[in-house]
Order: structure tokens, then C-alpha cells, then sequence
């Protein structure tokens, strides 16, 4: 079935009126041997066939009664109302609002996002929202580099590994040269090369433990560089904003705020930057002004930073945003509150450290991450963990996925020759694990390793 | 619409002073501001820069365009004016006064001789 | 708080406005009493909590429920937005997310062989619908995908040895400003041809730039005046003799899916918007998808990691010594995915045919309309999915646009392409009726008559009136509070 509502009267009546026989003869301009190609799809399905169709392929996806895998996407609860509100068929299927008398509504909501994550950052300019963590990381590193002048990023050992690869990429095209400082017990060391002008830390780090960034802010500023730091939402209820410890960029990774996981994507990506930053900032913009009223009202802003106006000169090539992801994450801080996202971070903590001791005591299981750490959390297993989560899928747990064999013993702690580098597993916490559910992960986990 | 007798002009409506101690000052022209509509940020160039004629070097925005401004002769900037970051509108107001952008400290002070003068400026203005 | 700003109704205060402290909304699960600082080390924990916003539950409703009465959207209005294709979004979509919405990201692959088959049929059958060989479901938005497509060429030319050499990448004067903008991201040098005087590309001129310094030539098609290039040929040709690749910026796509395929065509890359034709809604500008097809002899350099078949399953396959890279974390935007793929299954080729048939159709219908009610057509020949469109001599086109929001329906895209003056780019897309379209023409109509002080005054009713940009550029406000 289509969408079309044209009867075939319609169809007669509007033909007629444009001066075609047939609908093919309005596509003359389309040179005849390539017009109108045989398409080989499958035949086409009612809106109850389709239903039935991805129920029977979602039933391919094993379900879990838990899931403890983590890497910035984490099962956070996602409370019923913000769904219930971001899916406001006004919100949902409006375009970017260019046309601000009839988008007071979306304009307002991202005025008031940009505020939530300013103040979870510590810095004063958030804008809109990027796609996501990864590419938010790589966007404010073009802004570091823009505004240092300079073609050398350093980043963090500790910055997850598939955000320094999109980096890398990003970086790639620019003709910019990536170094890589290395994680020693947990923490990076703040050794810079000549001639840096991007410096990346990510707090926590990916091997979860909480890092202070304040040293690496320092010595990328004695450098003559700009210090980027990749964070957590949910842990800046209770960790120093980085804005407090000199961040000039903060980007992360909005999923854990009111976003389901959805097989990582879509989610949306935070930027917030210094005041004096703001014109080399991409992406879009809301300010508050007036009408012609002198009533307050909100217009996108600063808009000659962008690609539909400087084109080749632009800040950036981003247009689509993650505007609605983003709503959800803004509807998600206002429904918790300050007190309600602390709460989340604290319990989620809570479980992870009571879930990292009963692991580590199994045999053969070894903690690899370096405290303090916050909610995720990186185990040495007797197995390699590729094996282990798919048993533990097979028990209906999904965790320990595997960590790259970079995060051997050298980046987590004193050197320890018999570390096997493909039995890093990764593990997390939220406020939904209960007691129960780490007994099961346990006593799945003792089973497998058995 | 103005058009100063005693300022030099180029294609891309820059105007241009010859000083008396052998700088050149330079803005936008009364037409080119009219053009552009309020004037919301000015893009400076860094002091010290050496820059070749023709060069996009600074740039003016307005709410709905960006202008590149282009240095009208090769030389070293010198000075840019600092009050445009906190008062754009300058431009739109002052475009001979207090909205000048850069100086410039020509390689080749003759260059300025080669630049439109103010009626031939004004037919390719009104022309366009 | 709301009585010291007189000019704030309580119905646009904002959250912060309205918040009270002490006051809880949603209370996660009991959170355990810890000592933070032993946990996490007490220099690293901010002295105080954010200031978010404290509301209960009914507030926070009422809040967002108010503001999204604010705004319009396709599902309240007609809203013919050029390049931006805003058809329809069925709402099954929506329920199709929902079967998806749990799955992590690194869970076993065999625990998500459903969402697995999901993405490499819909990396068949865009392939199919385009033309082309390879296709890759990572990009996040439009954008990104000619980010990712542009690398992608970058990277073939780099393995022949022709990186150093092909530095320019060539656009048309009527593109989208994305396409400048991501080429000279990608670190090449742009250069505009202009159209000619039919609105296509120029042949003659695109020939004289053409060379073995040319890296890419980057083309809508229909363009953004809603042309056919007539002589796509012969400049697939043109591009290929001198070794250039052929860049499909998908955005117009909606008017020829499945009546010519881009790969057909001679083009080498294609990205699709598939917030734009496959429906995807669009959520107030994102968040989208940007799939990037290419022919075979660029599938080599696509990001990883690809959907694969593996015996009788599907993996994930990061092997790829070619690849760029990554250009997103995971595999892209799965839930964008979903509905393009529920969307695709419906329709069929017979669907996919005869939407963007009435889309065209639609377009020319609606022009013939415009032209009857007083509207200039500059370029007035059939159309593909879109027209531009200009008033008539001595009204604005932003006057226009807002008279059009006092009457309740959502403008055109205005100023846009910058080759036609006060243009006004009209996309009625497939899924409108003919009434709609008489409706909507009668109120265009009925604007560019209204006299000059209504037109420069409107919009009158609408939850603000025009509002000063200047200020907003001048002495930006970006948060509330400071």
C-alpha cells in the first residue's frame, strides 16, 4: 500500500490541467533508456503483513531479562512520559524551525536544552544537538583545531575507541595528524607532542574509571591547544563539570538521558563550548529575542556559521541535527529533576561496584579497571569474552562484551605479562539492575567461566 | 548614498584611505553596508598579518548573509578596529567613521593610485 | 517569578520559570546511601548539583504539551518546504521502532539476527532503488553521508595514486550549500559553475573546468529549481574521460525513486535523505539517516563495519583494509532504518513508482495553480518534484512566507536556490490531495492581493509575531539565567 490519496477522477482532472496524457509522459526529460527501470523489490504488503513481517524478524533478536553491556549506551529506565511527549505528532513532523512565528514550541524546548546542558557542562554555549557522542567528539575537535591554528590532535587512550576512530576519519580528510596519549593505571599521561592544538580526555574513561582531567586541561593549555573533554550525562549529576577543571569543549553522548538503545541509533550528541568560542560553534543555535510586540520569543541564531548561508566557508557541513533525541533527553533532566538524576547516578554506581565485587571474587576473574570508577567497569575472564557473551546471551544476560586488546595491562595497571588480551570484558550498571538481577549475572557468569 | 571624494574604491566595494603617515585604512562602503542590511559581527583579521591584494581576509555578516571583505593592496595589517566586536552596527552607521575594519601598511604605497576613484566607484555601484 | 516579567504568559514561561525546588517528577528506583566521595574520590565531585528544572509530572506535561501547540507540523498543516520533501510519516513506523527499541549496540550478533536482516535488505533495496552496488546504512544525516562520500572518493583516488593531484571539487551555482561546505570539510578546493540559461548545468562550462585536477563533481538531480539535467549523459561522460567521480546529493530524490536510477545515470556515489524520501519523520530537523550508495568499484572504501551474509545469519564485518573508517559509532541510525525499511516493504516497486509519479505530478499541478493565481515561474516547463516560484514584481517573498503563517499554512522554502531572485521553492510532495493543493493555491492567491502594510505587518495571531533577528545576532541570549 502507498500513502497517495489521488482518485483516478483526480488523477484525469489533474493531468488534463498540466497538458499530460499520462503520468510516465511527465518524466520526458528523463533520457528514454534509463527511464523507468524494472525494480527488483519484494512485492508489497499490507499495513498488517508489514506488522507481522518485523514482529517475526524481531523475534530473530534473542531478548534478555537483563542487560548489562555498556560503552555510553546503557539501559537507563526511559520514563513513560518523555516518549508520551516527545511524540507529540507536532514535534515529531515538523522540519527545522526556520519559520519561527510556527515554531515557538521546538525553538523554546532547544532554548531550554541549550540551558539544561550548559549547566550539566559547566560552560555557557550549548547548541542544538550533533548526531551523536562519536561525531560531536569529532566536530569539536575541527573547533579546536579551527580555532588553535594547528594540525595535531592528541587523544586519550581513555577516549572510547570508536570515537578516536571517527576522529581518526574526520581527521583524515582534513589532512590532520592523530597521536594517541597512553592510558597508564587509568590515567592519561599528559606528555604532549609539539605543535598540538586538539587534546582529548574523556571522563570517566572507557575503561570506566573516573579520571581527573584537570592536569591534561593544563598542560593542553601550556601547549597553546584546546582541551576537549568527552563525558558522561548521567555522571555529571555528581562529577565536577568539566567547564570546572578547563574544558574549552565538552561533547558526549546523550542516549543515557531518556533515549531507548535502539541498536545505537538514533540517539543525539552534546556540544558546549567557552563564550568566546561560539562563533566557530556547528551546528544550530537559539536565541531568545522579542517580537514586534516586545513579547520574548526565540529565533535560530548566529546563523552565518552555517552551510546554507557560507556554503564552502561554513563551520561545518551539518544541517540535520538530532533535534527530537534531543528533546527527549531535555524532557528527560526536567522529569527527573536534579535530585532524580542523582539519584540514577548514585544507585547506578552503587550496583557497579557491588556488581564488580561479587565478579571479581570467581576464580580466574580479575578487575582490570583502576579505581575510582563510576558505572561501567572492565573484567579479566579466564575465556575470551566474545565466548562468554555469548553464553551469557544464551542464559538470556546480555554483558561482557568484548574490549580491545589495546586495553591490555599496560593502560590499566602494573605490568602483568599474563594478561590474555582477548578476555577484556566490559561491563555496566544502571539504577534498573536489582540485587536479583547481579545474582543471576553471577551465577551465569560462574557457570560459564566453570 | 555617499561616495567620499577623498577615498580610493575597488570592485568589492571596500573603500580605501591613503593616511599621512603612509598606512592605509580601510572599510566598507555606504553602498555596500546598505546592501547588506544590519550588520551583526565583523570578522577581524590578526594584526601582524601579511596579506595580498584580492585576499578574503576579513568578513562582514548581516542575519541572513556572510561578505567576504578583500584586501585592496599587499602589505602588513597593522591595526584592526577592536570597537566592532562589541558595536558591529558601526558599519551600518559610521561606514567612513568609526566603521573602518583594518589597516594596512602597504608593500607599495602606489598600489592605492590604482584603485577606483569616487566617481568611477559610484557608476560601477549604481550599475549593479 | 512569572508576575516580575509581565510579558510572559504563563502558557511560554519557560521550564525554569516554572520550577519550584523541592518539587520531584519522575522518582527513579530507591538509590542505596553511599559515601560518593570514598566511591569516586572527593576532588572529583561538583561542589553543586546542576540546576536543572524541579516540576512534578502534570507540569511537565502541561509544559511540553503547551509548547508543542506552538508549533506545526505535517500532521497539522500543508507544508511545502522545497528540497525538504515533507510527505507524510505513517504512524506504523512508529509501532515498527518500538519491536527494535531494547537492542545494545555490542550484543552478541546472534542475539540480534533480525535487526541484522533488517539492515542488509535495506542495503539491497536501497541499493536497488539508486542503482548501485554497495551501500552503507552508517551515516547520521544527509550531510554526513556526502561527508562519507566525498572521503569515499577521496580514498579511491588516494589508491590510485591521484590524491596529491585531484584537489577540486566542482558544484553547481543552484546547489544545496551542503555540498560546498562538505567538500571543502574534506579538505578540497570548491568551484562553482554556473547554470545556464535553462537552469541546467552548463555543459560547456562544467567541460572548460574538467580536468585531471578534478576530484568529484557534486550534482542534484532533478536540481534544485525541480529540473531534470536533461544531458546527465553526456556530463557522466564528460566527468569519467578525465577520471572525476560523480557525486548524487539525494535530497531530490522523491521525484524519480524508482522511475531512473541515479546509478543508471552514470553516477559513481549517491547519498540518500531518508528523512526525506523514505520518510523518516523529520522531528523538528533530525534526526535523520544518510546512506551512502556506490558503484562496485568504490565499495572497497566504505566505512565499516558492513552488514554481511555469514552461512545462513548475518554479521557484522569490519575486516575491510580499504575502508575510511568509521564515520559514527555503531552502525547508524537504526531507528531511522526501521521505518525506511517498513516504508519500503509497503510500497513495493509499484508504490515506489507511483508515489514519485504523484509527487511530480502534484508539483506541476500546484505550479499550474501558482501561475493562475499571479506567481512568476521562472523556469516554467515541466517540473519534477518541486518548482520555484517567485510573486509578483514589488511584493517580497518573506512578506510572502509570513502573510502565508497568518493563514495557517507553512511557507515554502523562500530565497532558495540563490540563483533565482525572491524565489519561493515549492515541494507539495505525493501524499497531498488535490483539494489541498486547490486550498493552498487559493491562499497564495488571496496573500500576494492583500494590501502592502497587511503583507509587511503579518503574521498577527500566531504565538509570536515577527521577531528581531538583529538582536538575537547582535547580543545572542543562548540560555536562561545568565
Amino acid at each position: 500500500m502507498d500513502y497517495t490519496p489521488h482518485t483516478p477522477q483526480d488523477l484525469q482532472a489533474m493531468l488534463e490541467r498540466v497538458g499530460a496524457r499520462s503520468l510516465l509522459e511527465l518524466f520526458e526529460d528523463v533520457p528514454a533508456e534509463i527511464r523507468d527501470p524494472e525494480l527488483r523489490l519484494d512485492p508489497p504488503l499490507s499495513e498488517a503483513e508489514l506488522m507481522r513481517h518485523l514482529r517475526e524478524l524481531a523475534a530473530q533478536n534473542g531478548s534478555a531479562v537483563a542487560s548489562f553491556l555498556g560503552g555510553g549506551i546503557r539501559s537507563h529506565y526511559v520514563p513513560a512520559v518523555v516518549p508520551a511527549l516527545a511524540a507529540r505528532a507536532e514535534f515529531l513532523t515538523a522540519y527545522t524551525p526556520y519559520q519561527p512565528e510556527a515554531s515557538q514550541g521546538l525553538l523554546q524546548a532547544i532554548f531550554e536544552y541549550q540551558t539544561m546542558i550548559s549547566e550539566l557542562t559547566g560552560l555557557p554555549v550549548a547548541n542544538a544537538s550533533m548526531y551523536d557522542g562519536s561525531s560531536a567528539l569529532a566536530e569539536g575537535v575541527l573547533l579546536a583545531l579551527r580555532e588553535s591554528g594547528r594540525m595535531k590532535v592528541a587523544l586519550s587512550q581513555g577516549v572510547h575507541p570508536e570515537y578516536r576512530r571517527v576522529v581518526q576519519t574526520y581527521a583524515d580528510a582534513v589532512g590532520a595528524e592523530v597521536v594517541t596519549l597512553p592510558l597508564v593505571e587509568g590515567k592519561t599521561v599528559p606528555r604532549l607532542p609539539e605543535g598540538v592544538g586538539a587534546v582529548v580526555g574523556q571522563n570517566p574513561n572507557f575503561l570506566g574509571t573516573v579520571e581527573n582531567l584537570a592536569p591534561l586541561a593544563e598542560a593542553a593549555h601550556a601547549a597553546g591547544a584546546q582541551f576537549v573533554a568527552v563525558v558522561d550525562p548521567v555522571s555529571l549529576a555528581v562529577l565536577k563539570a568539566p567547564g570546572a577543571y578547563g574544558a574549552d569543549v565538552a561533547v558526549g553522548e546523550g542516549q543515557p538521558l531518556g533515549n531507548a538503545m535502539a541498536y545505537g541509533g538514533p540517539h543525539f550528541g552534546f556540544m558546549a563550548v567557552r563564550a568566546e568560542l561560539v562563533r566557530q560553534l556547528p551546528g544550530r543555535l537559539v536565541s531568545e529575542t522579542t517580537d514586534a510586540d516586545g513579547k520574548r520569543g526565540y529565533i535560530l541564531t548566529l546563523q552565518a556559521r552555517e552551510q546554507y548561508i557560507r556554503r564552502a566557508k561554513a563551520k561545518s557541513n551539518i544541517t540535520t541535527n538530532a533535534q527530537l533525541t534531543a528533546l527527549m533527553g531535555a524532557v528527560y533532566l526536567a522529569a527527573l529533576g536534579p535530585q532524580g538524576l542523582r539519584e540514577v547516578a548514585v544507585r547506578s554506581v552503587a550496583t557497579a561496584h557491588a556488581l564488580a565485587e561479587r565478579l571479581a571474587a570467581i576464580p580466574g576473574v580479575k578487575m582490570v579497571t583502576p579505581a575510582p570508577f563510576f558505572n561501567e567497569f572492565v573484567l579479566e575472564l579466564p575465556k575470551p569474552a566474545e565466548e562468554v557473551r555469548r553464553a551469557l546471551a544464551e542464559r538470556g544476560i546480555h554483558a561482557a562484551s568484548p574490549v580491545p586488546a589495546e586495553y591490555g595491562p599496560k593502560a590499566h595497571g602494573p605490568a602483568r605479562p599474563e594478561g590474555n588480551l582477548t578476555h577484556l570484558a566490559l561491563f555496566a550498571c544502571t539504577e534498573q539492575h536489582t540485587e536479583a538481577d547481579l545474582e543471576r549475572l553471577e551465577a551465569a557468569l560462574r557457570e560459564v567461566l566453570a | 548614498m555617499e561616495y567620499p571624494d577623498n577615498l580610493r574604491y575597488t570592485k568589492t566595494h571596500e573603500w580605501v584611505l591613503l593616511e599621512n603617515d603612509g598606512i592605509v585604512t580601510v572599510g566598507i562602503t555606504d553602498y555596500a553596508q546598505d546592501a547588506l542590511g544590519d550588520v551583526v559581527f565583523v570578522e577581524l583579521p590578526d594584526v601582524g598579518e601579511q596579506v595580498d591584494a584580492g585576499e578574503g581576509i576579513a568578513a562582514v555578516e548581516s542575519v541572513k548573509t556572510a561578505s567576504d571583505i578583500y584586501a585592496p593592496v599587499s602589505g602588513e595589517i597593522v591595526e584592526v578596529n577592536i570597537d566592532l566586536n562589541d558595536q558591529p552596527e558601526l558599519l551600518n552607521t559610521e561606514p567612513y567613521g568609526g566603521g573602518w575594519i583594518f589597516r594596512i601598511k602597504p608593500d607599495n604605497p602606489a598600489d592605492v593610485e590604482k584603485l577606483l576613484e569616487a566617481p568611477a566607484y559610484q557608476e560601477f555601484a549604481e550599475s549593479q | 517569578m512569572i508576575a516580575d516579567k509581565p510579558e510572559v504568559t504563563v502558557e511560554s514561561a519557560l521550564i525554569f520559570e516554572k520550577s519550584v525546588p523541592g518539587r520531584r517528577g519522575v522518582l527513579p528506583p530507591k538509590a542505596p546511601e553511599v559515601d560518593l566521595g570514598a566511591l569516586l574520590g572527593a576532588e572529583n565531585l561538583r561542589p553543586e548539583p546542576p540546576r536543572l528544572p524541579e516540576v512534578d509530572e502534570l507540569t511537565l506535561v502541561r509544559h511540553y504539551t503547551n509548547l508543542s501547540r506552538r508549533q506545526i507540523g505535517i500532521d497539522v498543516t500543508f507544508y511545502p518546504l522545497g528540497s525538504c520533501t515533507m510527505k507524510y510519516n505513517p504512524k506504523v513506523h512508529e509501532a515498527a521502532v518500538q519491536l527494535f527499541a531494547d537492542l545494545h549496540p555490542y550484543q552478541d550478533p546472534s542475539t540480534a539476527q533480525g535487526a541484522l536482516r533488517l539492515m542488509y535488505e535495506l542495503q539491497r533495496d536501497l541499493g536497488e532503488i539508486t542503482g548501485m552496488d554497495a551501500v552503507t546504512l552508517q551515516p547520521a544525516a544527509g550531510a554526513h553521508g556526502e561527508l562519507t562520500g566525498i572521503m569515499v572518493i577521496r580514498a579511491y583516488h588516494a589508491s590510485r595514486g591521484e590524491a596529491e593531484q585531484r584537489r577540486v571539487v566542482l558544484v553547481p551555482d543552484s546547489a544545496h550549500g551542503s555540498n560546498p561546505a562538505t567538500a571543502s570539510m574534506a579538505g578540497y578546493q570548491v568551484k562553482e559553475i554556473p547554470s545556464g540559461p535553462d537552469g541546467e548545468v552548463n555543459l560547456e562550462a562544467l567541460q572548460a573546468e574538467l580536468g585531471p585536477h578534478v576530484a568529484a563533481i557534486m550534482l542534484t538531480n532533478p536540481n534544485t529549481l525541480g529540473l531534470f539535467e536533461r544531458r546527465i549523459l553526456e556530463i557522466a561522460k564528460a566527468a569519467h574521460a578525465v577520471g572525476a567521480q560523480l557525486y548524487y546529493d539525494g535530497a531530490n530524490l522523491n521525484a524519480v525513486m524508482g522511475m531512473a536510477r541515479p546509478g543508471d545515470m552514470g553516477f559513481d556515489v549517491v547519498h540518500l535523505n531518508l528523512h526525506k524520501t523514505f520518510t523518516v519523520p523529520h522531528g523538528g530537523g533530525g534526526p535523520g539517516s544518510g546512506p551512502v550508495g556506490v558503484k562496485a568499484h568504490l565499495a572497497p572504501f566504505l566505512p565499516v563495519p558492513q552488514v554481511v551474509r555469514q552461512g545462513e545469519g548475518y554479521a557484522l564485518e569490519y575486516d575491510r583494509p580499504q575502508s575510511i573508517g568509521q564515520v559514527k559509532s555503531f552502525f547508524g541510525n537504526f531507528g531511522a532504518l526501521v521505518r525506511s525499511y517498513a516504508y519500503i516493504k509497503m510500497l513495493g516497486a509499484e508504490g515506489i513508482k507511483k508515489s514519485a509519479a504523484l509527487s511530480v505530478l502534484n508539483a506541476n499541478y500546484l505550479k499550474e495553480l501558482l501561475k493562475g493565481e499571479g506567481f512568476r515561474i521562472p523556469y516554467d516547463r515541466t517540473c519534477m518534484h518541486e518548482f520555484v516560484a517567485q510573486p509578483p514584481e514589488g511584493i517580497r517573498t518573506l512578506d510572502v512566507a509570513k502573510g502565508l503563517l497568518e493563514m495557517g499554512y507553512h511557507p515554502p522554502t523562500v530565497y532558495f536556490p540563490l540563483i533565482v531572485k525572491e524565489a519561493l521553492m515549492v515541494e507539495p510532495t505525493e501524499t497531498e490531495s488535490k483539494e489541498t493543493l486547490e486550498a493552498f493555491a487559493r491562499v497564495m492567491g488571496e496573500v500576494i492581493r492583500k494590501d502592502k502594510e497587511w503583507l509587511e505587518g503579518a503574521p498577527y495571531t500566531t504565538p509570536v509575531r515577527r521577531l528581531d533577528e538583529v538582536q538575537a545576532n547582535r547580543r545572542p541570549k543562548l540560555r536562561w539565567g545568565e
